[in-house]
């Protein structure tokens, strides 16, 4: 057969970043070796690209055995759902999505005008799981992202509610991953869980990824709001009283529009970002996340109810 | 073990300080940023706290914040220039030493935390039990809050001498015993001259530098996860095993058994997306592709010729650590999860279990929640192990209730 790239002499030299893509695949594979009817969620998010990565490096030369996922909140940008489509099409997966303005309208879920859709994603993303009748959810959170993540299983399981419990998680011991469950059940899998930001970018680097022009520093019109520099989109009109500027921007992460701030960077490449995140000293849901500063345990909340 | 990377767990007794040292051990190494440390602050005022409470920046969840105790098990990431960690921060209840042993399974590094008031309790001698059953590979003794006992040498020395005596009757062959004050950070990253009576390293220091015993390698064990037979265009007949190297070093060209049928091969190559490779080391995911086409599917073990050969067996000895309160005994029916291979499992007989305060085996007919003791297990087919002292991976296994899907226990190969 013919290979990329020559045979690698330095494979016994081996990196943190190497050891962290042999976990994830590792987590991977024993997720189609264990369940019937995995995904994939996929947001166009750094990490969910990572975790796409990993996946199809995980089942080369074969195709990606499992469909992808977007729980979209309709309140997107532009640039990531154009790169979402574009890469589904280049990679020949299927792409399933799942869309909070439907179980709005059907009435599964009512919206509070004014604030973030980022919370009601839970119930399409319960809906499809069942729909679909999905026993393994592939997710890209990362254990250094939050406190309450930290706390997380690799395999976690969630009850027929989708309700994660946090004071009864099964021991995980080894890498021995138990995804057995009940019917009904579904279990929450996180091959990204021993990675951090930085880790991501490094990875990101490394592997030549394309992610979303929006991770870059461009300009964009802005407004102070929630002490986070809030973009002005079409769902996020300026506020009384809000000034709004041009300023040299990018984003940490990418989530819903109306929640997810941007960070001050002239940070045009990888290496750049990677120069940024070591330096910075606000974590990046600190820097970017308004859902997350509801309350003490938001994160935990939305996650007990089958959040991401 | 790559170099650069350290996998340490905290143990210990409930209180004796564990999340308080890693808080300080982060905070100290600035590993914490300035929002998340602004929000520990704000959470300790909130809770009419005297100083900012470093715990709380690994107890994360809502119940661990409002009874001030370590539940599951914390997952921290932070690296200094000579090294990048990650911390595993442990409740010390009894009632969650399955936490416990979550966090210590995967460790290179315990630390085990005894307050210096206290001295060795029942707690410490159960980690110390766990630590070294799961062959953690060094040990670390932090007898803490040094602060309350005037920084006493003679206290810290009755209490080295103490776990010294626990530390032989289980045959752990050496441990490094620091006196630390985790809240104020007295031998924490830095030196403190209140313990200048002590002549060895700060933690960090001792984190930063120490290697992990290598144990002894096997020939290459190869558990295939999933066949991997792609029918396109490009690759027509492909066919590959995908799984991860679990000792040894795999090379192409390998003369290779596959088990437990026997047969035999040779390894046509190892390959990656980006290419092949002459040869994978343990813990590397690869695809391996054989020579002849034997029958393989999941769960079967592809190994090198050589020796000590792994063994094929439907009758294990084992040690297990028992997880839920429903107790172990003769003639209950398990699922065994070993590798990549699922088995029904009996237990034969319970023969021991540990007692823990005099830290030696007695007689026992059950184990009950957090029970280390010896079994029996019949399988229902064969599965292939190497001892736990020789192998990790190969020497390890879980019991699954079938009903609910719980993990029950951590088994060992003896
Ligand atoms: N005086 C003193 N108190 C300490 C020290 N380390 C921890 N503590 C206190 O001991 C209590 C228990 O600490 P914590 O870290 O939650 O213990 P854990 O249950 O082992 O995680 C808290 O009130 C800490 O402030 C120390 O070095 N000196
Ligand atoms: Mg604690």
């Amino acid at each position: 057969m013919t290979a990329v790239l020559p045979t690698q002499s330095d494979s016994l030299e081996r990196g943190w970043l190497t050891d962290l893509e042999d976990e994830a695949i590792h987590i991977i594979r024993e997720v189609v070796g264990q369940f019937e009817r995995p995904v994939l969620l996929f947001s166009g998010g750094k990490d969910s690209i990572v975790m796409a990565h990993l996946a199809m490096k995980a089942f080369w030369p074969s195709r990606l055995p499992f469909a992808l996922m977007h729980v979209d909140t309709g309140h997107n940008f532009a640039e990531v759902i154009e790169y979402r489509d574009r890469k589904v099409a280049e990679w020949g997966v299927k792409l399933i999505v799942a869309s909070v303005q439907d179980a709005i309208d059907a009435g599964r879920i009512t919206e509070t005008p004014g604030q973030t859709r980022n919370p009601l994603q839970t119930i399409p993303l319960l809906d499809a799981i069942t729909s679909n009748k999905f026993d393994a959810v592939l997710g890209g959170a990362r254990r250094d992202e939050e406190k309450a993540r930290a706390k997380e299983r690799v395999f976690s399981v969630r009850d027929d509610f989708g309700q994660w419990d946090p004071r009864n998680q099964r021991p995980e011991l080894w890498d021995l991953y138990n995804g057995r469950h009940r019917t009904g059940e579904h279990v929450r899998v996180f091959p990204l869980s021993n990675w951090t930001e930085l880790d991501i970018w490094a990875y990101i680097e490394r592997e030549g990824i394309e992610v979303p022009n929006i991770y870059y520093a461009h300009q964009r019109e802005v407004v102070d709001r929630d002490g986070m520099l809030l973009a002005i989109t079409e769902f996020t009109p300026p506020r009384e009283g809000e000034t709004v500027r041009t300023e040299s921007v990018r984003y940490r992460t990418v989530g819903d529009a109306t929640c997810t701030g941007a960070v001050a960077s002239i940070a045009g490449s990888v290496a750049d970002i990677i120069t940024e995140t070591a330096a910075s000293t606000i974590s990046e849901r600190g820097a970017t996340r308004a859902d997350d500063r509801a309350s003490e345990a938001a994160m935990e909340d939305r996650k007990r109810q089958g959040y991401f | 073990m790559p170099a650069g990377l350290l996998r340490v767990v905290t143990a210990g007794s409930v209180d004796d300080g564990k999340s308080t040292l890693v808080g300080r051990l982060l905070h100290d190494a600035k590993a914490v940023l300035a929002d998340q440390m602004t929000a520990v602050q704000a959470a300790s005022e909130r809770r009419g706290y005297a100083g900012a409470d470093l715990a709380l920046l690994v107890d994360g969840l809502r119940a661990e914040r409002e009874q001030g105790i370590t539940i599951d098990v914390a997952y921290r990431y932070f690296a200094t220039p000579r090294r990048t960690f990650i911390l595993a921060d442990t409740p010390g209840h009894v009632q969650y030493t399955r936490n416990t042993v979550t966090g210590a399974s995967t460790a290179d590094v315990a630390v085990i935390l005894v307050d210096a008031r206290s001295g060795v309790v029942e707690q410490t001698k159960r980690h110390l039990a766990v630590a070294s059953l799961l062959r953690v590979s060094e040990i670390v003794l932090a007898v803490n809050k040094m602060d309350l006992v005037e920084f006493s040498e003679a206290v810290f020395d009755a209490i080295v001498t103490d776990f010294a005596a626990a530390a032989a009757s289980l045959g752990v062959a050496h441990f490094t015993p620091i006196p630390v004050a985790a809240l104020s950070g007295a031998n924490i990253v830095t030196k403190s001259p209140q313990l200048d009576w002590y002549g060895g390293q700060a933690l960090l220091e001792f984190l930063e530098t120490v290697e992990p015993a290598v144990r002894a390698d096997l020939p290459a064990r190869f558990p295939v996860q999933v066949v991997l037979r792609p029918r396109t265009a490009e690759h027509p007949d492909y066919r590959g095993y995908a799984g991860r190297v679990e000792a040894g070093v795999l090379h192409r060209g390998d003369k290779v058994q596959v088990l437990p049928s026997g047969r035999v091969s040779v390894v046509a190559g190892i390959d990656t997306p980006t290419g092949e490779l002459s040869e994978a080391p343990a813990g590397r995911s690869v695809t391996v592709r054989l020579e002849d086409d034997v029958d393989i599917a999941r769960g079967d073990l592809i190994v090198v010729d050589g020796d000590p050969a792994p063994v094929v067996t439907r009758e294990l000895q084992a040690t297990v650590c028992w997880l839920t309160d429903r107790p172990l005994r003769a003639a209950d029916r398990y699922q065994l999860r070993h590798t990549t291979r699922d088995v029904r499992a009996i237990v034969d007989a319970v023969e021991s279990k540990l007692d823990i305060a005099t830290v030696t085996p007695i007689p026992a007919s059950e184990l009950n929640l957090n029970d280390i003791g010896t079994v029996r297990i019949r399988l229902a087919e064969p599965i292939i192990v190497d001892p736990y002292a020789l192998n990790r991976s190969t020497g390890a296994f879980l019991l699954v209730d079938e009903t609910s899907g719980a993990t029950v226990a951590a088994g060992l190969v003896r």
